[in-house]
């Protein structure tokens, strides 16, 4: 049995599971937060990304063991609970972000994590933060935009 | 070297070859409406002018093209067919028939739908509709056909919806009906000021006569509300919150996960497995040995069923496999590649494709001739949803969850596979999470349906990155020989090419490896030789974004380039030279290329690209051009080359002539889109097989382009008054050739093969030479 903090929530996955089963495959198929992607299964694509602690981890190489005792955010729980979006998930809406959209949930989560750190990030600290994402279908130039965009909100807001 | 006797083609090719086929056959109407029967054919094109559903209104009746066939009402909504329902309430409901793979289609065709309808964008419902081709027509996603097979049915859809509205309101006032207008889901009369909601109108709308096709108007594109205004992806919102809307996300009660493990080597079968031993392993329910079934090309394979997907994976890990690998393990690029040089030597191939006027008196003739040889890898699609499907097998037939581009040919195939008829094969068109045309193939599908043929309830067959690595049906890779005369005023005179292309049958080329014979120039000289050979292939290849023109346009617009560098002549007026007067190359075929659009395009791209500046050294610029899925496309690629090979592409500029853009914001994603995975394919990406096997497999050696890299990408649009054109490919192909272009004019390196890194070069970020921030 393990016990996670999932979104604030306390969850518990009765079944047995192997020791080294991934954090992603917890959360997808016995948590059922479908939201963070499988890509690659190797760390590569970043479509897995979520926060242990509010660090972008990608949940396909980490243990779900290894998350007891963090806190875990999925892409589920980026929004506040009145079901106001994030202002990167505003942003990437505003931009019109996604294509096919299988990667957006890891980039936003990897995004979201380097404008908590980094609140208005230089392209170079974007550039850093969001290569370990990849995007098939090229909206990369979006995505920038998207970010700087919500930075200035978040920036903005602060400053009021 | 290609005329072996007849062999047994695996089905993988044959597959292919009419998923390419079918979708090149999507003129002006649907893939399903020329391949259904001549009774189905006139049904559905009787219908496609009136409104579909109203077939099912009137279904039993045996006369669905009746002109006076009723609207149909169902819980009091207005239906007046498959693609529109109003509700009295107002709500407005529109069935997106496509499937979305990330062009942006379920956003799109929901636009010309509100437009012709005259609905309010802003409040209407998309639904996506079931699969059902003999209601929707065909619902495949290919060959950038999507609009343009489309573009007259939707709008009179919408349009039929619109008229009926207006003759129920004029009814209800009294009035002529040519007083009425609408706007955004009201019909207004102007003279009295009276107005109504479609809403309020959807009962007595309901009622009316269906009005036949050559009575509708449709809007100009000066009345467009809608079409022309950047719109953003209708799921948006679903997409950026995690809603599980793809394929892999299909979750039912029961739910079983199963890993269909096929042989590194294309068609191998397994002979031995240690499956008593992987049916202990925890959370294994079953492991079997299966032959697959060729009807919809799913191979050989041994198949793990378990409760979980970690489970079936880590009982993969321990499986072990003795294979028999068969014919495929002869597949060999560096084999290919060494056969292909030779070849090249050859003046001539063993197949005579073009033969025009005389290209040895020319060479004769001429002032210069000069050859070269280009050569482009295999390559894979590798969209980040890997395949996958959900199968449920009842008695009364199957149920199917899937990711593909072409469900309504998977729903084909699957029926075939079952000896079931196609009513008994329900498959639910999921989210796509990339296409680029792996998934106009259906083999995920026929895997699941293999597994769970053996399995009580609903099985999901998933793939891992290495199985969609080692079992694409791969972008086939290219050679050519090419040779061009030159006159003494540095104009070409003759083209001859020598391609070298794959073959499964030893007749004909592979899908995506044919050299079709009006490719540009060859068209537009008079003297031209074009020969093939094909060389022996069973590895499975298939159409891959842009097909044929991802590769050729590479070879034929560098080798243009190299001959407009001996002729001292300006690129860009060497390829306006080549284009000529504006003429139609197909008198009367808007969909074939024009010369005028393609210097136009060519034109501005120079102008917006800065063309012909002088550059610091180190740094220049591309310029290319090419035709292809009805669309015109020229590109300038600026550049800057260090003295290790560093590669900063800082900026692409785009030319495009695709007709009216129909959503600016999609149009625009696509094009970025196609840019970015041009490059990415040209800097860093090759399938190499090696005995049969492929040697890449994961995004670690097989590495698409990331963010840090990818450049700024500006899009210009001339927009004439032609029928909308598709936009998912056309931008893929000038790409490489303006980039290689670009290369040549920073450092002298003429690049003939690709990718970049077989030639030493690596991609560098333009945000690191300081273009971001400017």
């Amino acid at each position: 049995m393990l016990r996670l903090q999932v979104n604030g929530v306390e969850r518990q996955v009765n079944e047995d599971i192997a020791a080294d089963t991934p954090l992603l495959w917890v959360l997808r198929e016995h948590l059922g937060l479908l939201g963070p992607k499988f890509g690659c299964g190797a760390g590569y694509c970043g479509a897995c990304t979520v926060h242990l602690d509010g660090l972008p981890v990608r949940s396909c190489s980490v243990r779900a063991e290894a998350a007891v005792g963090k806190k875990v955010t999925t892409i589920e729980g980026l929004a506040k609970s009145d079901g106001t979006l994030h202002p990167l998930q505003q942003a990437w809406i505003d931009h019109d972000v996604p294509q096919c959209g299988y990667c957006q949930a890891g980039q936003i989560m990897s995004a979201a994590a380097l404008l908590a750190q980094t609140p208005k990030p230089t392209d170079a600290e974007i550039d850093s933060a969001m290569a370990g994402n990849l995007c098939r279908c090229g909206t990369y130039v979006r995505i920038r935009a998207a970010i700087h965009d919500a930075a200035g909100r978040v920036a903005g807001k602060a400053g009021k | 070297m290609s005329a072996g006797l007849p062999v047994d083609v695996p089905a993988g090719h044959l597959l292919a070859q009419q998923a390419i086929d079918q979708v090149e056959a999507t003129e002006g109407g649907s893939v399903f409406v020329q391949r259904l029967s001549r009774r189905h054919f006139l049904r559905v094109t009787g219908m496609a002018g009136t409104g579909l559903v109203l077939a099912m209104a009137v279904r039993g009746a045996g006369a669905a093209a009746k002109p006076a066939a009723r609207g149909r009402a169902e819980m009091g909504s207005f239906i007046p067919n498959a693609f529109l329902r109003i509700a009295p309430d107002g709500t407005i409901t529109l069935v997106n028939k496509g499937p979305e793979i990330g062009q942006g289609i379920k956003t799109t065709f929901p636009m010309i739908l509100a437009e012709e309808l005259d609905a309010d964008w802003a409040r209407v419902r998309i639904e996506q509709a079931p699969v059902k081709p003999e209601v929707y027509g065909g619902q495949g996603a290919g060959g950038s056909r999507s609009v343009p097979a489309n573009w007259d049915l939707l709008r009179r859809a919408g349009a039929t919806g619109r008229a009926m509205l207006v003759a129920a309101a004029a009814q209800r006032w009294k009035v002529p009906v040519a007083e009425c207008t609408t706007g955004p889901s009201v019909v207004l009369h102007a003279a009295s000021g009276r107005k109504l909601g479609f809403g309020a109108l959807a009962v007595a709308a309901a009622k009316l006569p269906v009005p036949a096709p050559e009575t509708l108007v449709f809007k100009t594109r000066a009345e467009y509300r809608i079409l022309g205004k950047p719109k953003g992806g209708v799921d948006n919102r679903l997409v950026v919150t995690g809603a599980p809307l793809f394929g892999i996300d299909q979750v039912l009660p029961g739910l079983l996960h199963a890993v269909y493990v096929k042989c590194p080597v294309y068609m191998g079968t397994a002979t031995s497995a240690n499956l008593d031993e992987v049916k202990r392993l925890p959370g294994v329910r079953d492991a079997f040995i299966t032959n697959g079934n060729p009807v919809g090309d799913a191979p050989p394979a041994v198949v793990i069923v378990a409760e979980s997907t970690w489970a079936a994976f880590s009982a993969r890990r321990a499986l072990k496999v003795e294979w028999n690998e068969g014919r495929g393990a002869l597949d060999d690029w560096e084999r290919f590649r060494a056969r292909a040089q030779e070849l090249g030597r050859q003046a001539a191939g063993e197949q005579s494709l073009v033969q025009s006027g005389d290209v040895v008196a020319a060479e004769r003739a001429g002032a210069q001739t000069i050859s070269a040889y280009y050569e482009l890898p295999f390559a894979s699609h590798a969209p980040l949803e890997p395949q996958n499907t959900t199968a449920w097998m009842r008695d009364d037939g199957v149920e199917i969850w899937s990711p593909s581009q072409m469900a309504d040919v998977g729903r084909a195939t699957v029926a075939k596979m079952l000896g079931l008829p196609v009513e008994k094969v329900i498959v639910h068109q999921t989210r796509v999470g990339g296409g680029f045309g792996r998934r106009l193939m259906n083999d995920y599908m026929a895997e699941a349906v293999v597994v769970a043929q053996r399995v009580q309830g609903p099985v999901k067959v998933l793939w891992t990155r290495e199985d969609d690595l080692a079992h694409d049906y791969y972008r086939v890779g290219a050679f050519h020989a090419l040779r061009g005369t030159l006159d003494a005023q540095g104009r070409l005179m003759a083209w001859q090419d020598h391609f070298i292309s794959f073959s499964a049958d030893g007749q004909k080329a592979v899908s995506g490896g044919d050299l079709p014979v009006d490719e540009l120039p060859i068209p537009l000289l008079p003297n031209v030789r074009v020969t093939q050979t094909l060389l022996p292939l069973v590895t499975r290849c298939g159409p891959w974004r842009a097909p044929r023109s991802n590769t050729i346009a590479f070879a034929v617009q560098g080798f243009l380039q190299e001959l407009a560098a001996a002729a001292q002549r300006d690129y860009r007026d060497f390829l306006l030279g080549i284009m000529g007067e504006p003429r139609w190359l197909v008198p009367g075929n808007q969909r074939s290329l024009n010369t005028g659009r393609a210097a136009a395009v060519i034109r501005l791209a120079a102008e917006k690209g800065g063309w012909g500046r002088a550059m610091p050294p180190g740094r220049g610029l591309g310029l290319a051009f090419h035709f292809s899925h009805a669309g015109h496309f020229a590109e300038v690629a600026e550049v800057s080359v260090s003295a290790s090979k560093q590669l900063t592409v800082h900026r692409v500029t785009v030319a495009a002539d695709i007709g009216p853009v129909l959503n600016p914001s999609g149009a625009l994603h696509q094009i970025q889109g196609s840019v970015i995975d041009g490059l990415s394919t040209m800097a860093a990406l090759e399938i190499t097989l090696a005995a049969g096997h492929v040697t890449q497999r994961n995004f670690g050696d097989y590495p698409p382009l990331r963010m840090p890299n990818a450049p700024l990408v500006d899009v210009h649009f001339i927009e004439p008054d032609y029928p909308p054109t598709g936009t998912g490919e056309p931008a893929l192909p000038p790409l490489a050739p303006a980039v290689a272009h670009a290369i040549f004019a920073a450092t002298g390196d003429r690049v003939r093969t690709l990718p970049l890194t077989r030639s030493g070069y690596r991609l560098a970020s333009p945000t690191a030479a300081g273009d971001r921030e400017a």
